[in-house]
């Protein structure tokens, strides 16, 4: 696969992979190619007036194009924040649902969604990771490799309702798990798993070759330089990988419907066999199937708000440390 | 003669190929899984019946198990949410790529990276209860919840899958290209559309195939917005339902191992391989037409 796009199909859920996004060392040698075409009077072009106002016209057309991108990002965060701020409080976080869910708070959601997004990960991340080693440090290129990066690929095509559908069948039925909270978390870390493996292999891609090096003439073995060496240097990188991750499953709703959620339970879990409410799921409900859609609209706001708050959050997080990380090497 | 640490390097090599072999596993698992519980329908209906029968009538008796509609309804929502996922997508990359100043990008990116974290189902709530009444009132239609809703809803789900691949594409396009096309008085426009574009194509297109990819197997937002009607679409505006609102909004009414239920897993089965093709395309599209170097244009 070796360039650059085989890679960047894997993670395309995320977004995360691309390592030199912030980087210095992509933009230092474009700059000079592309300086002054930014914003503000277009450089200096050779040719008629009409290249010029054209490219001046299209240029407008495109910077268009991602404000759109950003004024739909507003408008429904702001939207949500707008409607939502009021019903989010300090009870609505700690309390159960009562009245039959028509009142009351999501504090059973809250819990079940972070047990169901960090159980997925506890699954997916020593797996993806272990993955991303072999493919990065010891796959040579061939048919197997081929096949296990086309298999990743295809993974993260998967639809969640199949994943779901899948879960249901195998995990849920098959295994006599149930509804319950291993069976959402068995199918939400398949379905993480190609986006842990995308980042981690990112990250591997990031330590430099002097590092492997340095560490074989020293004497010491493949795995030891692994070990040692390679996995503590890309930890930080895989790190910000599984928070966007985490992040993922916790918004994920279709692939726990039929294999973890449930409208309602009285006590949160006890143990991993029993069913969980879930954030997403308790939208949906709320939204759709609730016993009074309209009179729970504050409710579902303040739900909404607390699930976008808890991704997003993540999601800065992840960017933020990136940005930091990319400076290291 | 090996020694320990050699057999100890073999075997530890071996249990990586191991884990990284699970993917493959778990594709061919659902895949299994999919066939099991799906294919004992076919043994009710005939499989040309089954993705041609127009009626989807499952609760029905007799029941009818025709996907025609979903299907239909699944490529409509798709194609119409192409038509304004791909223009958006991919000028926001060249946009990104080539316009946008250092700082400009440094706000920009995480903004299409926030898009792609939004969570479907806060996608699928905000299309229900703020851009469905407001079409409903602004085009006097009978429902807010149909097609061009759920299209448009979808559109924005797969933007930032067709933005970032072919951001990438753009980006790696080779310096010397550009170059000599800027040198030779071309403006940065023409030099974009006369050189950039057609050499980053093979890459825009395996985003636009994923970006695609994405809005067939989307489920919260078509359960939500596209409003469920199993017909056949004769306008933009009538209400839908493509093939994963009707999974996972029947899978929990379906008797367990009923008719019923092979039917949606059957209709998960199409799914699936409606998916696995796009992949596999965007895949041979990236393969075919891999740029190596500025020499092999």
């Amino acid at each position: 696969m070796g360039g650059g796009k085989g890679e960047c199909m894997v993670p395309s859920r995320v977004f995360s992979s691309r390592s030199s996004v912030f980087g210095p060392s992509r933009d230092s040698g474009r700059e000079a190619v592309g300086r002054g075409s930014g914003p503000g009077p277009a450089r200096p072009v050779s040719g008629t007036g009409f290249r010029r106002r054209l490219q001046v016209v299209v240029f407008t057309l495109f910077r268009g194009a991602a404000v759109v991108n950003g004024l739909v990002l507003l408008v429904i965060l702001g939207f949500l924040a707008w409607n939502g701020w009021r019903s989010v409080s300090w009870t609505f976080l700690t309390q159960a649902p009562t009245n039959s869910m028509t009142a009351g708070g999501i504090f059973p959601c809250i819990a079940g969604t972070f047990l169901l997004s960090f159980g997925a990960m506890v699954v997916a991340f020593p797996w993806g990771v272990a993955s991303a080693v072999y493919l990065h440090e010891y796959a040579r290129p061939g048919m197997p490799v081929r096949m296990i990066r086309l298999g990743v690929t295809n993974l993260a095509g998967v639809p969640s309702v199949v994943f779901g559908l899948f879960g249901l069948a195998l995990f849920v039925t098959w295994m006599g798990l149930g509804v319950s909270v291993l069976a959402g978390v068995l199918t939400l870390g398949a379905l993480v798993l190609p986006v842990i493996i995308g980042t981690a292999e990112e990250a591997l891609k990031a330590v430099p070759a002097t590092y492997r090096e340095a560490s074989l003439a020293l004497g010491a073995t493949k795995w030891q330089t692994i070990y040692r060496v390679v996995l503590p240097a890309a930890f930080p990188g895989m790190l910000t990988g599984a928070i966007l991750a985490v992040s993922r499953a916790a918004g994920e709703t279709a692939a726990i419907m039929f294999t973890a959620a449930v409208f309602f339970t009285p006590h949160l879990p006890s143990s991993l066999l029993d069913p969980v409410m879930a954030l997403p799921y308790h939208i949906y409900v709320l939204a759709t199937a609730g016993t009074n859609i309209e009179a729970t609209r504050p409710l579902q706001y303040g739900t909404a708000l607390t699930l976008i708050l808890m991704v997003f959050g993540m999601n800065l997080v992840a960017i933020y440390y990136r940005a930091r990380l990319q400076r290291r090497f | 003669m090996m020694t320990h640490r050699q057999i100890k390097e073999t075997f530890i090599r071996w249990f990586f190929f191991a884990t990284a072999f699970v993917s493959i596993l778990v594709l061919f698992l659902i895949l299994v899984f999919l066939f099991m519980e799906g294919v004992p329908i076919f043994s009710k209906v005939s499989v040309w019946k089954f993705l041609f029968g127009t009626n989807w009538y499952p609760t029905a008796s007799p029941p009818d198990f025709g996907i025609f509609p979903l299907l239909v309804a699944s490529v409509a929502v798709t194609t119409f949410s192409a038509l304004i996922s791909i223009p958006l997508g991919v000028m926001t990359a060249i946009y990104l790529a080539e316009i946008a100043s250092a700082r400009m990008r440094e706000i920009a990116k995480p903004v299409v990276e926030l898009l792609a974290a939004l969570p479907s189902v806060v996608i699928g709530f905000f299309g229900m209860v703020v851009m469905a009444p407001f079409l409903q009132d602004y085009l006097e239609i009978p429902t807010g919840l149909n097609l061009f809703n759920a299209s448009l809803m979808l559109a924005f789900m797969s933007v930032p899958t067709i933005c970032s691949i072919s951001e990438d594409a753009i980006y790696s396009v080779p310096r010397e290209l550009k170059e000599a096309s800027l040198a030779l008085g071309a403006t940065h426009w023409e030099t974009i559309y006369r050189v950039i574009f057609p050499a980053s194509l093979s890459g825009i297109s395996t985003g636009v195939i994923l970006g695609m990819s994405r809005a067939v197997g989307e489920t919260m937002v078509v359960l939500m917005v596209a409003g469920g009607a199993a017909l056949v679409p004769t306008s933009i505006f009538k209400p839908v339902r493509p093939m994963p609102a009707s999974i996972a909004a029947e899978m929990a009414e379906a008797p367990f191992r009923s008719d019923h239920y092979y039917a949606l897993f059957a209709t998960g089965i199409v799914l699936f391989l409606f998916t696995v093709l796009f992949n596999l395309l965007a895949d041979m599209v990236a393969q075919k037409h891999k740029q190596v170097g500025a020499a092999t244009l």
